[in-house]
């Protein structure tokens, strides 16, 4: 009923629903590893640079992950109009997009952890020793895509041609954050790593303005 | 939100909603007595679809306002609950029938949410089948389920619109019969329906919609019948 | 009639007394030269096209909290001028680089997060082409409207953090790097006639768009009918 039960009780719809089926998450890990192997083929993958290219590339093929696996967010609560189902049993309609921006983070952070293995294999790098700080930043990083990613996605579903709506209002809005863990993740992966903070604050700030952002004006996105 | 005591009326007042030039609702004023089972009809896009959703609070009026009222025809303080049923069922494919229940009883503040499920799931039949994924229902059984959901905080007010659609005869006596059990314990219900029916058989009011606005109501002289199978109906 | 003529006049003046300015009275710069004078038409087109999007924000709130179809109007007026000036700047900018540098695009932080802001309101317009309901569409530009503005502060912030990892040729030099007196009277009246230009241009599209919703009116009237 409170703000806090509700969103956790949509949360554990959310998660049960996803690990149900799975297929969120399988087919962006599967996307994330076609892309990171595409993009190799456009450098030397093997070169002394290629760290700090990898360390990009990673944050892009994440970006795009995202922008795709955002897209059935709110599109799947059209299906049985759900959504309206939530709207009348709920006081605040933050609790809606609270437990959605949850559940994305972690599906993100997920597919982000589960690939930092494979990264590392693959383009020599080691991440185990910074492995702290890389997961602080993948989290604040994937909070910031999934808090923007959540409130679009809501505008998205409910437009034409949304495939390529989500990602075209999405990725130029996360600019801030693209720039910002990549900057922190080159730092890291550095031979001699080094924890750039102002990146980490830039994340911060950035979650912090959207969500409250979000927070004004969810409910407008979900008028009907 | 608390369930409902008592089952309340409805005042609507000048209720008028556009969608930019469009007017989906031209000041339509009507009064529901507690109690009453009111059928809406009219062709598509006369409107019912667009009042139900605003008495459902899912659609914010362009002007004009919704009461609600006691038996007595006083004001109720508080906004009372009201339960919708769609053509969409508003359930979650995904999830079990069970699981759904508990969702919506947990997301209303129900106090025992569990056991609310459980009864519920006993009235409207499905308790064999709680544990299957609602994908796997019939049109009917997503229809019970649908009723089961609007019913979970004892609505004071239950609306449907088009409820029978889709649903094969026995669908349709199923929930004539479950209807009726409602109407006659007093509950009010409001809704939309097309042409004449099982359903339509337990209205005690018609209300005749066209373009928006209120073109025949049986509280101002007109047979039900007459209302029910207008040309064009 | 007679106002927007008188309107069109004055703004026509402004223009032309500012681009004299620009190319006669202001002085020639030391080391660059006469390209330089191009920077009275860059600095002032990114004013006023961040001054048009400060607009359109504002309407974008108005819209969301009154819901009166006029700031939907106000708010895709602003950001289509406010796109046409940062259009100019994203022009003028490479136009200058080239002679100097030898390079068109130097990935100057200022260049950049201008792209990138550019690249925020194509997207708004281009949502608004992908709503087809009016009051839907109105209200879920405004709504992504405000959520680009806010992002503006923190592209620039983020960008300018990450080039200063990389230092290289700064269009149109860094700021502070100190204007003559005469170059700044040039400067800012060159944005004051900028800014004249830009609202005859709102004016005319937020009359254009006003027909056009009057136009819709009768058009769904007539059909309802």
């Amino acid at each position: 009923m409170s703000l806090l039960s509700n969103t956790t009780a949509l949360l554990g719809k959310e998660l049960r629903t996803e690990f149900r089926s799975r297929e969120l998450l399988t087919t962006t890990v599967v996307f994330i590893l076609v892309v990171v192997v595409l993009f190799s083929f456009t450098f030397d993958p093997t070169s002394a640079e290629s760290r700090r290219f990898a360390a990009s590339l990673l944050w892009l093929a994440f970006l795009f992950a995202a922008s795709l696996m955002l897209q059935p967010c709110f599109l799947r609560e059209q299906t049985n109009d759900t959504l309206s189902a939530l709207r009348l049993c709920i006081n605040d309609p933050f609790a809606i997009f609270a437990a959605k921006l949850v559940a994305n983070t972690l599906f993100l952070l997920l597919t982000e952890l589960l690939m930092l293995p494979v990264f590392s294999i693959l383009f020599n790098v080691p991440v185990f020793p910074v492995f702290g700080q890389l997961v602080l930043v993948l989290f604040l990083g994937s909070l910031g895509v999934s808090i923007a990613g959540t409130a679009l996605s809501a505008i998205s579903a409910q437009a034409r041609m949304r495939e390529l709506l989500l990602p075209l209002l999405l990725l130029p809005l996360l600019t801030p954050v693209l720039v910002a863990s990549t900057r922190v993740t080159v730092g890291l992966l550095d031979a001699a790593p080094f924890m750039e903070w102002k990146g980490i604050g830039f994340l911060v700030i950035f979650d912090a303005v959207f969500l409250t952002a979000l927070w004004l004006f969810g409910e407008y996105l979900l008028e009907e | 939100m608390t369930p409902a005591a008592c089952p309340a009326g409805m005042r609507f007042e000048n209720i008028e909603k556009r969608y930019g030039g469009l007017y989906a609702l031209r000041r339509v004023s009507l009064e529901i007595a507690a109690g009453e089972c009111v059928v809406l009809a009219g062709r598509n896009g006369s409107g019912k679809t667009t009042l139900l959703r605003i008495a459902a609070r899912l659609v914010r009026p362009s002007s004009g306002s919704i009461t609600f009222l006691d038996s007595k025809k006083v004001t109720i303080a508080e906004a009372s609950q009201t339960g919708f049923v769609a053509h969409a069922t508003m359930v979650y494919d995904e999830l079990t029938a069970e699981e759904n229940l508990l969702l919506f009883a947990r997301l209303l503040g129900i106090a025992e949410p569990a056991s609310r499920a459980e009864t519920l799931l006993g009235e409207v039949g499905l308790t064999g089948r709680r544990s299957s994924l609602v994908r796997t229902f019939s049109r009917g059984m997503r229809q019970r389920m649908a009723i089961a959901r609007a019913l979970l905080n004892e609505p004071a007010v239950l609306l449907l619109d088009e409820p029978a659609t889709g649903l094969d005869p026995q669908g349709v006596t199923w929930l004539a019969e479950t209807l009726r059990r409602m109407r006659d314990a007093g509950r009010t219900i409001l809704m939309s329906l097309h042409g004449e029916s099982e359903i339509s058989a337990l209205a005690t009011r018609a209300i005749r919609l066209e373009a928006g606005s209120v073109l025949a109501d049986t509280q101002s002289g007109g047979s039900l019948a007459s209302i029910l199978t207008f040309a064009g109906a | 009639m007679k106002k927007h003529i008188l309107g069109g006049a004055i703004v026509l003046f402004l223009l032309v007394a500012a681009a004299y300015g620009a190319l006669y009275v202001a002085p020639t710069e030391r080391t660059m030269g006469t390209i330089q004078r191009i920077f009275y038409l860059h600095v002032p087109s990114a004013w006023t096209g961040l001054t048009a999007f400060f607009i359109c924000f504002i309407a974008n709130l108005l819209y969301v909290v009154r819901r009166q179809p006029r700031w939907d109007w106000l708010g895709v007026s602003a950001a289509e001028v406010g796109l046409t000036f940062t259009t100019v700047v994203l022009v003028t900018g490479p136009i200058w680089a080239h002679p100097v540098w030898g390079m068109w695009w130097t990935w100057d932080a200022r260049l950049t997060s201008t792209f990138v802001l550019w690249l925020l309101y194509v997207a708004y317009l281009l949502l608004r082409t992908l709503v087809e309901e009016p009051d839907r569409r109105a209200l879920f530009s405004a709504l992504f409207g405000i959520f680009a503005f806010i992002d503006v502060p923190l592209v620039f912030g983020s960008i300018r953090w990450w080039r200063t990892q990389h230092p290289q040729p700064v269009v149109m030099g860094g700021t502070g790097s100190g204007l003559d007196p005469t170059m700044w009277r040039v400067l800012l009246f060159s944005w004051l006639a900028m800014l004249s230009l830009m609202t005859l241009l709102m004016l005319a599209r937020y009359g254009v768009e006003a027909m056009r919703a009057d136009l819709d009116l009768v058009r769904q009237e007539a059909e309802a009918a």
